[in-house]
């Protein structure tokens, strides 16, 4: 048996294959079609056969005695080539699925299962192998959290309004391209942004103050510690009716709510540089603004950034959530309500999937400056 | 007094007199003092072009005395004044039956009880997953990536959705906003568990080996009783990010009870006060809720034989 190397997610698909084919039909058009001689074509007329051949070739040919690479090659292409076949076959004949269909779909996870193991057991010694496969791993999972959930909803017929299949959400996404920008505008090129700005440049502002006065420190600090575990969102109500519908109001919500993380982590980074390096500045005979600017400030970077990145979700959230408390008619939050109010909840969908591209986008861009400017850094320079 | 003393301020001497001066206590006193000053200062002004208004269309002149005590006694202020929010607070938290449909008590406990729920619910998943993410190189590799990226994901947009598709197949009440919750508490506890679950060090997992110690005795004599200081950390996060979830939960769905709806009603009939009367009781019940989460870890860690710091 040296060729033989068995996998227990390759045993079990076999076994759910064979399952499957005693089970009998995938859906109920075919049942109906078994029974009725006249029947000529149903959902995967065709493709029943092959989706077994693949299901189980790659299978068998995962479990040789093979590079561990090429296995994962393998098993690569075939779980998603099957899970393909399932997804065309199913597309039109929406809810009539059966048991062995969704046993199929198992298989075909457990095979992609086996093919991220293999795929994380690899110690490549190249520098661009080892990114790539950084990058396909968790790629892979997020590829079959959609696929069983495109699989789930077309198969068993699951109502639209409840939730809608990706390629639905994807299809109205292209097609209401200009609604979105608009309500992206509205909330994250004004009301996040000048937000951001004000809160975070307040808060590094008064955290110098404190930084200066040892008595505003000692008493500022305990005080945003604690602000930190309240529900500040609740003040949105508050500031609607303070500053109006349009997206002042937001900004000002997005202000607290960035203010506090930014005091706490600034006075906390400029306590980081040590005594031996103040004491050096001392010896060079640097002022106070002169030891801020070329020791204390970078010193603090890593902690600025943290607090930067803090503030980039909740920004977000502060204007989603305070535009659930009024609005003009644009806007991420105002269109997520009414929308869900309408039961149009794919187009509520599209709007989640891009609050989150763009909550993405906002971090990995500070995460970007962040590299830039503390390149010195150890936890930058290692990576 | 002394408690709150000293944290990090070196002290000299040794009189308590001088170490209260030198701890943090005074500062936040005084700091607390002058937001109030300011806040009466901005009530006043905030609020005194509609009391003028008033004024003008009553014909009335007031002296710059009652002026003044007018524009913080208004029924519906821009900005209401501290005493007037206490008072309010303490009429609806004490002098009003528990079960009242107007009692602060009442609407905190249901804001409470889902919190609390999905904060379980969240903690238990949290741990869950941290669990297979230490064991299951898989699961970390795959899975790791997508929990950090959800971090920068504004996920309480979510919250709407989640309520009226569990209203739509008829789950309503408690669970839909536990479910907020428990999504909005889980992040924190598993990225910190998994962190703890990694924090002993190379060379006890080797003394470890040597002791001949199986999979599961290392994870429970060694990594578990690591984590736990990280797993309090992190659930003093997830609670109050429950909190959050569940007040933020109230909102969309036109909930009768609970702070997020006691908000939401304020902001449509412009009762101002109780706003801040709600703001005021999620506060405390935050507040409660981390301290009760910090003084649980210092238990367990207590009788788990840590050093009391």
């Amino acid at each position: 048996m040296r060729w033989f190397a068995p996998s227990w997610q390759a045993l079990a698909a076999v076994l759910l294959c064979i399952a499957a084919a005693a089970f009998g039909p995938l859906t109920a058009e075919e049942a109906a079609a078994l029974a009725d001689p006249n029947a000529t074509t149903y959902a995967f007329f065709d493709t029943k056969g092959l989706v077994y051949d693949v299901l189980l070739a790659t299978a068998a040919i995962s479990m040789a005695r093979i590079p561990p690479a090429w296995s994962a090659a393998v098993l690569f292409v075939g779980a998603h080539a099957a899970a393909w076949l399932l997804l065309t076959g199913i597309t039109g004949h929406e809810g009539t699925a059966l048991l062995p269909f969704f046993l199929l779909l198992t298989a075909c996870w457990l095979l992609a299962w086996r093919c991220v193991t293999l795929l994380s057991g690899l110690r490549p010694k190249a520098r661009v192998a080892d990114m790539a496969l950084r990058l396909i791993i968790p790629a892979i999972f997020g590829v079959w959290i959609l696929i069983i959930w495109e699989a789930v909803t077309r198969g068993a017929g699951i109502p639209f309004i409840l939730l809608p299949p990706p390629s639905a959400i994807g299809a109205r996404i292209a097609n209401s391209i200009p609604i979105l920008a608009a309500d992206v505008n509205q909330t994250i090129f004004k009301a996040v942004i000048v937000g951001y700005a004000i809160g975070c440049g307040a808060g590094f502002a008064t955290a110098i103050l404190a930084d200066k006065v040892g008595f505003l420190r000692r008493g500022l600090l305990p005080i945003g510690n604690m602000v930190s575990a309240l529900p500040i969102i609740g003040v949105a109500p508050i500031m609607v009716m303070w500053f109006g519908f349009d997206w002042h109001s937001k900004a000002a919500v997005v202000i607290i709510m960035t203010f506090f993380p930014m005091l706490v982590n600034t006075v906390a980074g400029l306590a980081a540089s040590s005594h031996m390096e103040r004491d050096l500045m001392r010896t060079y005979a640097a002022g106070y603004w002169q030891t801020l600017l070329k020791l204390r400030l970078p010193a603090a970077a890593p902690f600025i950034f943290n607090a930067l990145k803090i503030n980039s979700t909740l920004a977000l959230i502060g204007a989603i959530v305070a535009e659930f408390f009024g609005t003009p008619v644009v806007g991420m939050g105002f269109r997520i309500s009414t929308e869900v109010g309408r039961m149009n909840i794919d187009m509520v969908w599209a709007e989640i999937a891009v609050a989150a591209v763009a909550g993405s986008v906002f971090y990995g861009l500070i995460a970007l400056i962040e590299r830039a400017v503390t390149f010195w850094h150890p936890s930058v320079r290692s990576g | 007094m002394t408690a709150a003393a000293g944290t990090g301020v070196p002290v000299r001497g040794g009189g308590l007199w001088s170490r209260f001066l030198a701890g943090s206590t005074i500062p936040v006193l005084s700091i607390l003092a002058g937001l109030v000053v300011l806040w009466y200062v901005a009530a006043v002004w905030m609020n005194a072009p509609f009391q003028r208004d008033l004024n003008q269309r009553a014909g009335v002149t007031q002296t710059t005395r009652e002026f003044v005590a007018a524009t913080l006694s208004q029924p519906k202020p821009t900005l209401p004044a501290p005493h007037q929010v206490a008072q309010n607070f303490f009429e609806n938290t004490f002098l009003r039956k528990v079960t009242s449909n107007r009692s602060l008590v009442y609407h905190a406990w249901v804001t409470l009880s889902s919190t609390l729920l999905g904060f379980a619910l969240g903690t238990a998943l949290g741990v869950l997953i941290a669990v297979g993410i230490v064991h299951v190189t898989a699961l970390d590799r795959s899975l790791m990536p997508w929990i950090i990226t959800s971090q920068t994901i504004p996920i309480l947009a979510v919250a709407p959705m989640i309520i009226v598709v569990l209203a739509a197949i008829g789950i309503t009440g408690l669970i839909p906003k536990a479910l907020i919750s428990t999504y909005l508490s889980f992040f924190p506890v598993a990225v910190g568990m998994v962190k703890g679950l990694r924090s002993p060090e190379i060379m006890h997992l080797d003394l470890m080996r040597t002791y001949n110690a199986s999979r599961s005795q290392v994870f429970w004599k060694l990594r578990v009783p690591a984590s736990v200081p990280f797993l309090f950390a992190s659930m003093k996060v997830a609670v109050a990010a429950a909190l959050v979830g569940a007040i933020v939960g109230e909102l969309p769905t036109g909930a009768v009870a609970g702070i997020g709806a006691k908000l939401l009603a304020g902001a449509y009939y412009s009762q101002t006060v109780e706003i801040w009367a709600a703001l005021v009781a999620g506060s405390i019940v935050a507040a409660l809720l981390v301290t009760a989460v910090d003084i649980a870890g210092r238990l367990v860690e207590r009788s788990m034989g840590a050093r009391p710091t």
